[in-house]
């Protein structure tokens, strides 16, 4: 088994508490987590309805893997209706939160309906209540963590958490749990808030059993550990420099979007790259980085854990910032640093605290500001609106302050909070906002790299890298290497790398492990675990149909083929002026109608009756 | 020759493998909740710290004991925890100055670290070496060698 086959089912309208057994039949077609979570999820809710309403659900799941031995098994997912999207959202996390989860007996949490006052979620093992929240609700994340365990005299406790962004309608909120691992994309923490949940506390004591081959399991699992030790990205560059190796790479193959993507290289990327976070300071002759760190069971380790430059106008006067916290990834990095074009690695590190203190997801909000820079730059924004900030891109003083009044959703803050999309039809300018359905772009611009684009277009949550990084093949050459600005075989690409990736998403275990694994390395730790032969291929089987049931999901909730696509600027407005795309666009119309065809979708992008019989839809 | 548990919190990551291996040897689930080896996470400071019990020659707990429920592993050195006998009363959870041995709620009895016996899941467990398991005359060679190198001319001090 490896499942806890057990359900906590929360009614948070009328406060009753329910048990029921895991439904094992899709367990079997849909394997955990991601996959199983959103099978419950379409199973009980209509995909029309208004995400925030108390009609959407949210669940809270594990993975069969999750808790064990196997490196980097200690993951779960949010799944529930975005508010940013519309699309169906699952958001994925490490820290220790997910290994207490299944810790405590439970599969799947999931809460429905909507609580009249604000409380929070106490599981002790069987024992789950409510607790009221009003002296918690106005708390920032980090802040509600504490007083939770000082009240439980619990240090032991396993948090999850909203912050005030969510409690005021940021459409990007997060959950942040362990104080600074999240889920982070397309607003499963505003679904939480919205049920006037603040927090979901868990304590686990009965242990991760069943391993329905414990000799098997334990071969596999080390055999995995030993092909991550000896892999370059695994066992060394993730370790050492986090993904922010990536920055100065991204970079100089020109598809590091910079100034809300109107150029494809940034000049101050190395300054906020992972090698200058290795740089001791003159004024306390430390680093940036104090140390790599690992989630739950990870034997990578790429967490940075960072602090800012006592000196630093950002924390100068507030010695609660001078500590450690989670620190810079690639994607934050980018976001906060190079899309609003600003090089101060420590403002950049600052701006990434305060995501992490009140539980925002720093791309949507850094590409969200990139976005607002460029209304201001244009005039659509003016001070008037930013009570007298100068909005401009490069300035650190700015995005610091876009940052604090969004994360606590004050003022203009509010008006960042409702993302790209709405912002820039807000002010008039909606060709600005860099989204496919209504979610902000990652790190990789799809001129650059033209697979990620087609991938960018057809991710079930709107704009995401980690529906399928093609990146790993056009960039790092893995499993082999593709040519970034080629549209031939991308298609199949996608395709591959999206279903696979909904198999790492279902099983427990963190997507960063197949840089150096694919589903051969994967499959016979699930086998091991699972009863029932689990083989590569039936993995792989496994991920179209989730993919598949997710799509049919978007499609109910009134999504259609036309968003399937990318920003003008993208596709034809402004081609790439520099590196080695340049004059370059990406080229999606090359690839979308194969990228149908592969699936098995009609030329309307829904699946055919033939491809729903095959998956057994 | 007798080993000990060389723990070197600086090339600790928090990744847990030691708690998941120790509870299994011991209890036969992933449960870090019963692991005899802890890992303490610093958070402000950003350090991981692993701390479990030390074998004390003259142990505390091992005196404190009414019952004589915790007897010396002449082979190990080990100061292991007789379940059969040990009565739950916790004399030696207060007599150890480390915090070392715990109550386990669910068996009745007492648990710390027994060094499994001479061969410790923790050390095999642990993907960085921040836990060996290593002659215990010599639990500071590695840092002498370190100091003794630094005198070594600057071209050959990476040997």
């Amino acid at each position: 088994m490896s499942w806890t086959r057990n359900v906590l089912r929360v009614n948070l309208s009328n406060g009753s508490i329910t048990h029921e057994p895991l439904n094992m039949q899709w367990a079997n077609d849909y394997l955990g987590q991601r996959g199983l979570a959103t099978k419950y999820l379409v199973e009980e809710i209509d995909p029309k309805c208004d995400a925030l309403s108390p009609e959407n659900k949210m669940i809270m799941t594990t993975g069969p893997l999750t808790g064990t031995m196997a490196s980097t098994a200690g993951r779960y997912s949010v799944v529930t209706k975005s508010p940013l999207t519309g699309a169906i959202a699952c958001s994925n996390s490490g820290g220790y939160f997910g290994n207490e989860m299944k810790n405590a007996g439970w599969d799947m949490i999931i809460l429905e309906g909507k609580s009249p006052t604000p409380v929070y979620l106490y599981i002790e093992n069987d024992k789950a209540e409510l607790i009221p929240a009003d002296d918690l609700w106005g708390k920032s994340a980090w802040e509600t963590d504490e007083l939770i365990h000082s009240k439980h005299q619990d240090p032991m406790l396993r948090i999850a958490v909203v912050g005030r962004a969510a409690e005021k309608g940021c459409l990007f909120s997060a959950i942040v749990n362990d104080l600074h691992r999240a889920a982070g994309r397309s607003g499963v923490g505003t679904v939480m808030a919205s049920k006037n949940v603040k927090a979901v506390v868990l304590r686990g004591t009965k242990g991760v059993g069943g391993i329905s081959d414990p000799a098997k399991f334990f071969k596999a699992t080390e055999d995995g550990k030993k092909v991550l030790a000896e892999n370059a990205v695994t066992g060394e560059g993730l370790p050492a420099l986090g993904t922010q190796v990536l920055m100065n790479v991204i970079n100089e193959v020109g598809a590091l979007p910079t100034h809300n993507h109107r150029e494809v290289q940034f000049d101050g990327a190395s300054k906020i790259s992972g090698e200058a976070m290795l740089e001791v300071r003159a004024s306390d002759g430390k680093a940036n980085l104090t140390t790599n760190g690992a989630c739950f069971g990870c034997t990578i380790a790429c967490q940075r854990i960072s602090t800012v430059d006592k000196n630093h106008f950002t924390v100068k006067d507030k010695p609660q910032y001078q500590g450690n916290s989670g620190g810079l990834e690639f994607e934050n990095a980018w976001s906060l640093g190079t899309d609003c074009g600003v090089d101060d690695l420590d403002a950049v590190t600052f701006a990434n605290f305060l995501c992490n203190e009140d539980a925002v997801d720093p791309i949507s909000l850094g590409a969200t500001i990139a976005a607002a820079m460029e209304l201001f730059e244009e005039g659509a924004i003016t001070v008037k609106e930013t009570g007298g900030m100068e909005l401009k891109f490069g300035s650190a003083e700015a995005l610091v302050w876009a940052t604090e009044v969004t994360v606590k959703g004050e003022g203009f803050g509010l008006d960042l909070g409702m993302g790209s999309k709405r912002l820039c039809e807000k002010y008039g300018r909606p060709e600005f906002s860099m989204t496919v359905k209504g979610q902000e772009f990652p790190a990789y611009d799809p001129r650059g790299i033209q697979g990620i684009g087609l991938a960018y277009a057809t991710s079930n949550r709107g704009a995401c890298h980690l529906r399928g990084y093609t990146v790993a093949s056009e960039i790092l050459g893995i499993p082999e290497k593709t040519d970034p600005l080629v549209t031939e075989g991308k298609a199949a690409l996608v395709k591959a790398f999206q279903d696979a990736t909904a198999v790492v998403d279902s099983a427990g275990i963190c997507v960063f492990t197949t840089f150096a694994w694919t589903l051969e390395d994967i499959a016979p730790q699930i086998d091991a675990a699972c009863e029932g032969d689990w083989s590569a291929e039936r993995c792989l089987e496994v991920g179209e149909r989730i993919w598949n049931m997710e799509r049919e999901f978007n499609l109910a909730a009134g999504l259609t083929a036309m968003d399937d696509t990318l920003p003008k600027r993208l596709l034809k407005d402004i081609a790439a002026k520099t590196g080695p795309a340049k004059g370059r666009v990406n080229d999606l119309g090359q690839m979308l109608p194969e990228y149908y065809q592969l699936r098995g979708w009609t030329p309307e992008g829904v699946p055919t009756d033939e491809t729903r019989m095959r998956l057994g839809l | 020759m007798l080993r000990s548990l060389q723990i070197e919190p600086e090339k600790c990551t928090g990744c847990l493998q030691c708690e998941m291996a120790c509870s299994y040897q011991a209890e036969g689930v992933f449960n870090p909740s019963k692991s005899r080896i802890k890992i303490f996470s610093f958070h402000e400071e950003g350090r991981f710290v692993p701390y479990t019990c030390t074998q004390c020659t003259e142990a505390w707990c091992m005196h404190a004991c009414p019952v004589e429920a915790i007897v010396l592993n002449e082979a190990t050195g080990a100061k292991e925890v007789i379940d059969d006998i040990c009565v739950g009363c916790k004399v030696c959870t207060i007599a150890c100055p480390f915090g070392t041995v715990n109550y386990n709620q669910d068996a009745g009895t007492v648990y710390k670290c027994d060094l499994c016996g001479g061969d410790p899941e923790c050390a095999k467990a642990c993907p960085t070496q921040a836990i060996t398991y290593v002659d215990s005359d010599h639990g500071g060679l590695e840092r002498m060698r370190a100091h003794a190198a630094q005198n070594l001319p600057q071209d050959s001090a990476q040997t």
